[in-house]
C-alpha cells in the first residue's frame, strides 16, 4: 500500500507537470470561449487565470500524498481538485482520468499513510506495519473492474470480426521502426484485436494467482508499453503498470521500499513496529464500509446502463462514458448548425470555429449531448446579438469505425426546444447497421 | 523474476526508443507516404510556385511599363498580367504550410472584400505599412482589382486616376509586396524547406502529411467553398452578400478564378503533376491502397465523382458571380451544396480512413 501510495502520488505529480509543460492548461481551459458541462455539474467552470492555481493545488496535493504528509487532507484535496479539473470541460473526458478520480476517492478511505510516510514517521499512533486486508483488496478490485469491463466492451462484432478500429489506427503508424510494415498486415489487426480482448479479460485473474503473477506482470509491461508506442494516450500506460504492483505480496514491496530508503537515507526500521491496524477501531461506525460497498456496487452496475436506452450504443453514446470503453471506436463527425428566425424564415449557417476550438468541434460533432448543449449556447449567443425567435437545427454526419458517413441528427428538429436529461434522445437518427455485442 | 522483468523492460524500451530505419523490403505492402510527399513537393508545389512567381514577375514588368507610360494599351497589358498572376495564385493558395504559413501568404495576397475606403486613404496620405496585419484588406490581388477596375466608372477615367503619382506609387507598392512574398516563399521551398517537408514523413499531428491535408481541407472548406461561393450567396448570413465575391470590380473573372482554384484542388487530390497529364502518389492513390488492403469501398471514387458534380453545378453559373447572386442566387446555392458534400466526404470519411489527426492531445480514440 505504501509503495502504491508513493508511486501514485509521484505519477500524478508528473502528470500535472507534463500537462502544464505541454501548454494544455492554457489551450484547453483558458483559451476556449465555451466549455461543455456535465449534466448536473454546469456550475463547474474554469476559473480564468485562477485555473493555474487549481493545478498547483492538485500538484502539491499529489506530492503530499506521495510523501504521506498529512495524508488525509492531501488525498481529499487531490480528489477534489483533480475531479474539479475533469468536470470543467466534458471535451477532455478520458477513461483514465475517470479512473484516477475513482482511485483517489477510494484512497480517501484507506490508511495509505500507515507505513513509510511522513505522517507515520512523525506520529507513532499512525504507524502500523500491517493493515486490514480489504484495504489492499479494494484497490485490486477497482483495477480488476477496469480491466475486466474493458475486456467485456471489446466483445463486439466491430472489434472482433472487423478488427475495427485497430484496422484504421494501426496502418496509420506506418513510420514506426520494426513495426511500421507489420502494422499494415491484416492478420496483425485481427491478432491485436483478439489479443487485446483476451489480455483485458484475463489479466486481473493472472495477477491474482500467485503462480501466474510474474508472467502476468511481464504481460502488463509489454501490453502497456506497446499501447504507449502505438497510441497517443499519455501517462495512462505507466500508471497501469505501476498500479499492478499492488497485486504483489508484501515481500516485493518491502524490497522496493528498502531500496528507496537506502537511497533516500530514511531509517527503514522505524516503521517496523509490528503494529497491526485494528479493523474495528479504524472502521468508525460502519459508515465507511457501507460507502465503499455502495461505491463498488455502482462501479459494477454503471457500465451496463446502456441497456436502458434503445439504439446502438456506439452510435447514440447513451451510457458510453464511465463504462471503461477504452479506445474502442473511431468516430468522426461533421455538424453544421443552421440558425433560423422562425417568424421571418431567414436563416444562416454558423462557423463553428467562431465558438469552439478544433478539439471541441471534433468531440462535439459525434456526441449528441454536446450537440444539444452547443445548440442552446448558439441560441443564447445570437439572442444576445439581437436576433429573435431563434430556432437551431443541425445537419450532421457521422462515420463510425470505417463505415461511410451517415446522417446523424434529425435536421428537422429544433434543438433549442429539446432539453438535456437522462431520457433517450429520440432525435438521433437510427444507425443503419448492426453491431453485436455485450 | 526480476531478471525476467528487466529483460522485458529493456526489450520494450529498445522498441520504444529505437530510431533506426525499418526494412522497407516489400514497398507494395506499405503505401509510400514519403513518395507522396516527394510527388507533392517536386511535381506540384514547387512547379506551381515557380509558375506563380513567373506570372508575378510579368505583372511587375507591366506595372513598371504602365507607371512609366500610362496609356490604355499599357493598362490593358497590366490587367492581363494581373489576371494571369491571380489565376496562377489559385494553384498555390491551398499550400499554406511552411514558408507560406510563416509569411501568411494567403492573408496578404488574397483577402476580399477589399476595403476601398482604406485604399483611398492610403493613396491620399501616402502613409502606410503593408507589413501590418491591419492592412491585409488594402493589398493583394483584390486591392489591385479595385485599383485597376473600380476606381472610376470608365476606363478613360481610371487611366486618368492611375496616372497620378499617388495612385501609381500605391499600385507599385502593392505589386512589389506581392512579388516580395512570392519570391520569398519560392526560394525557401527551393532551398531548405523542401527537404524538411519531405523528411517529416511520420504519422504524428505535426508530420507533413497531417499538416498539409489539414491545410488542404481548411482551404477547401473556408477559401473555396465558403469564401468564393458560400459567403456571397448568403449561406452564413441572413441575406446574400453579392459584394463579397472574388473579382468584384473586374466583374467577369469570378468564375474563371473559381475554376482555376477547383481544378487545382482536384489535381492535388489526384496527384497530377503541374501542367502535365502524368500523376504520382496522391490522396487518391492512398485511399485506393487502403480500400484494397481492407477490401472496402474505394472512397476516392466517390470523392472524384462529387468533384465532377460540383464542376458541373459551377459551369451553370455566370462568369460574373456578383451578377449571378443578384439575379438568380439559387444556382449559387446549388453549387454550394455540391461543394459541401465533398467537405463531408473528405473531412469525415477521408480523414477517418487515413487516420489523419486534428490535434495533439491525449485522447481515448473516441
Amino acid at each position: 500500500m505504501a509503495v502504491f501510495r508513493i508511486f501514485f502520488g509521484l505519477m500524478m505529480f508528473f502528470s500535472i507537470v507534463r500537462f502544464w509543460a505541454n501548454g494544455w492548461i492554457d489551450k484547453l481551459y483558458i483559451q476556449p470561449k465555451f466549455f461543455f458541462s456535465y449534466y448536473g455539474f454546469e456550475w463547474v467552470k474554469p476559473l480564468g487565470l485562477w485555473t493555474y492555481g487549481l493545478f498547483v493545488i492538485c500538484a502539491l496535493s499529489a506530492l503530499a500524498v506521495a510523501f504521506g504528509y498529512r495524508y488525509k487532507w492531501a488525498i481529499i484535496s487531490f480528489f477534489i481538485s483533480f475531479t474539479y479539473i475533469e468536470l470543467m470541460d466534458k471535451t477532455t473526458y478520458l477513461n483514465h482520468y475517470y479512473f484516477i478520480s475513482l482511485l483517489s476517492f477510494l484512497m480517501m478511505f484507506l490508511p495509505a499513510n500507515s507505513y513509510f510516510s511522513y505522517d507515520a514517521f512523525k506520529r507513532s499512533e499512525v504507524r502500523h506495519q500491517l493493515i486490514p486486508r480489504w484495504t489492499i483488496d479494494s484497490i485490486k478490485l477497482l483495477l480488476g473492474i477496469v480491466y475486466f469491463y474493458a475486456g467485456l466492451a471489446k466483445l463486439n462484432s466491430d472489434w472482433l470480426i472487423n478488427a475495427m478500429p485497430l484496422k484504421i489506427w494501426l496502418p496509420g503508424r506506418y513510420d514506426l521502426p520494426l513495426l511500421g510494415d507489420l502494422l499494415q498486415q491484416e492478420w496483425v489487426h485481427y491478432g491485436f484485436s483478439w489479443a487485446g480482448a483476451a489480455y483485458d479479460l484475463a489479466i486481473p485473474f493472472l495477477l491474482l494467482y500467485r503462480k501466474t503473477r510474474p508472467f502476468a506482470f511481464v504481460l502488463v509491461v509489454v501490453f502497456h508499453v506497446l499501447t504507449r508506442v502505438l497510441f497517443p494516450i499519455g501517462m495512462f500506460p505507466y500508471i497501469m503498470i505501476v498500479s499492478s504492483l499492488i497485486f504483489f505480496d508484501a515481500s516485493i514491496h518491502q524490497r522496493i521500499l528498502s531500496i528507496v530508503s537506502r537511497w533516500a537515507k530514511i531509517p527503514f526500521n522505524h516503521f517496523a513496529n509490528g503494529n497491526s491496524l485494528n479493523q474495528k477501531t479504524w472502521d468508525g461506525r460502519g459508515f465507511k464500509r457501507k460507502l465503499i460497498v455502495g461505491f463498488f456496487a455502482l462501479q459494477l452496475l454503471l457500465p451496463f446502463r446502456h441497456y436502458l436506452y434503445p439504439g446502438e450504443l456506439f452510435w447514440t453514446e447513451e451510457g458510453f462514458r464511465f463504462s471503461w470503453r477504452v479506445m474502442l471506436m473511431e468516430k468522426a463527425g461533421y455538424a453544421n448548425f443552421k440558425v433560423v428566425n422562425k417568424s421571418t424564415g431567414e436563416r444562416f449557417y454558423v462557423d463553428n470555429t467562431d465558438f469552439l476550438t478544433s478539439f471541441q468541434e471534433k468531440q462535439m460533432s459525434f456526441q449528441p449531448d454536446f450537440i444539444l448543449e452547443y445548440a442552446h449556447y448558439l441560441k443564447e449567443h445570437f439572442e444576445s446579438q439581437g436576433h429573435k425567435n431563434i430556432g437551431v437545427y443541425v445537419e450532421s454526419y457521422v462515420a463510425l469505425n470505417g463505415r461511410r458517413s451517415q446522417p446523424y441528427i434529425n435536421p428537422e428538429i429544433d434543438l433549442t426546444l429539446q432539453k438535456e436529461s437522462f431520457k433517450h434522445k429520440n432525435w438521433i437518427l437510427p444507425f443503419n447497421d448492426e453491431i453485436k455485442g455485450l | 523474476m526480476r531478471k525476467i522483468v528487466s529483460l522485458f523492460l529493456s526489450f520494450a524500451l529498445i522498441m520504444a526508443c529505437s530510431s533506426s530505419d525499418g526494412e522497407p523490403t516489400e514497398v507494395a505492402d506499405n503505401f509510400d507516404r514519403s513518395a507522396m510527399l516527394v510527388n507533392w513537393a517536386d511535381n506540384i508545389i514547387i512547379p506551381s510556385y515557380e509558375a506563380y512567381a513567373s506570372a508575378v514577375a510579368d505583372m511587375k514588368a507591366s506595372t513598371d511599363a504602365f507607371t512609366t507610360q500610362p496609356s490604355l494599351t499599357t493598362l490593358g497589358e497590366l490587367r492581363n498580367n494581373w489576371l494571369q498572376a491571380y489565376t496562377a495564385f489559385q494553384s498555390v493558395s491551398m499550400f499554406e504550410i511552411g514558408p507560406a504559413e510563416s509569411v501568411s501568404l494567403r492573408n496578404y495576397t488574397n483577402i476580399y472584400p477589399t476595403d476601398a475606403a482604406e485604399i483611398e486613404s492610403f493613396v491620399a496620405s501616402g502613409d502606410y505599412n503593408l507589413t501590418l496585419p491591419s492592412t491585409i484588406d488594402a493589398q493583394g490581388f483584390p486591392a489591385l482589382d479595385y485599383l485597376l477596375f473600380g476606381t472610376a466608372d470608365t476606363d478613360a477615367e481610371i487611366l486618368v486616376k492611375l496616372s497620378s503619382d499617388s495612385y501609381s506609387t500605391y499600385l507599385s507598392s502593392l505589386v512589389d509586396r506581392i512579388e516580395t512574398l512570392s519570391s520569398q516563399v519560392l526560394s525557401e521551398w527551393k532551398g531548405s524547406y523542401r527537404d524538411t517537408f519531405v523528411s517529416n514523413s511520420g504519422s504524428t499531428a505535426s508530420s507533413s502529411v497531417n499538416k498539409l491535408v489539414n491545410d488542404f481541407l481548411f482551404y477547401y472548406e473556408k477559401s473555396l467553398r465558403a469564401g468564393k461561393i458560400g459567403i456571397p450567396s448568403g449561406v452564413f448570413s441572413s441575406t446574400p452578400l453579392s459584394d463579397r465575391v472574388e473579382g468584384l470590380y473586374s466583374k467577369e473573372y469570378s468564375k474563371g478564378l473559381f475554376n482555376a482554384s477547383l481544378n487545382a484542388t482536384i489535381n492535388f487530390f489526384k496527384g497530377k503533376h503541374f501542367e502535365s497529364e502524368s500523376t504520382g502518389e496522391s490522396l487518391e492513390q492512398y485511399l485506393r491502397y487502403l480500400s484494397e488492403l481492407n477490401s472496402t469501398e474505394d472512397l476516392s471514387v466517390a470523392i472524384i465523382n462529387q468533384f465532377e458534380a460540383a464542376k458541373s453545378a459551377v459551369s451553370q453559373l455566370n462568369d460574373n458571380f456578383y451578377f449571378q447572386v443578384e439575379s438568380d442566387n439559387s444556382k449559387m446555392l446549388q453549387a454550394y451544396d455540391e461543394l459541401q458534400k465533398n467537405v463531408i466526404l473528405m473531412k469525415v470519411d477521408m480523414f477517418q480512413k487515413l487516420n489523419i489527426r486534428i490535434d495533439y492531445v491525449d485522447a481515448d480514440g473516441d
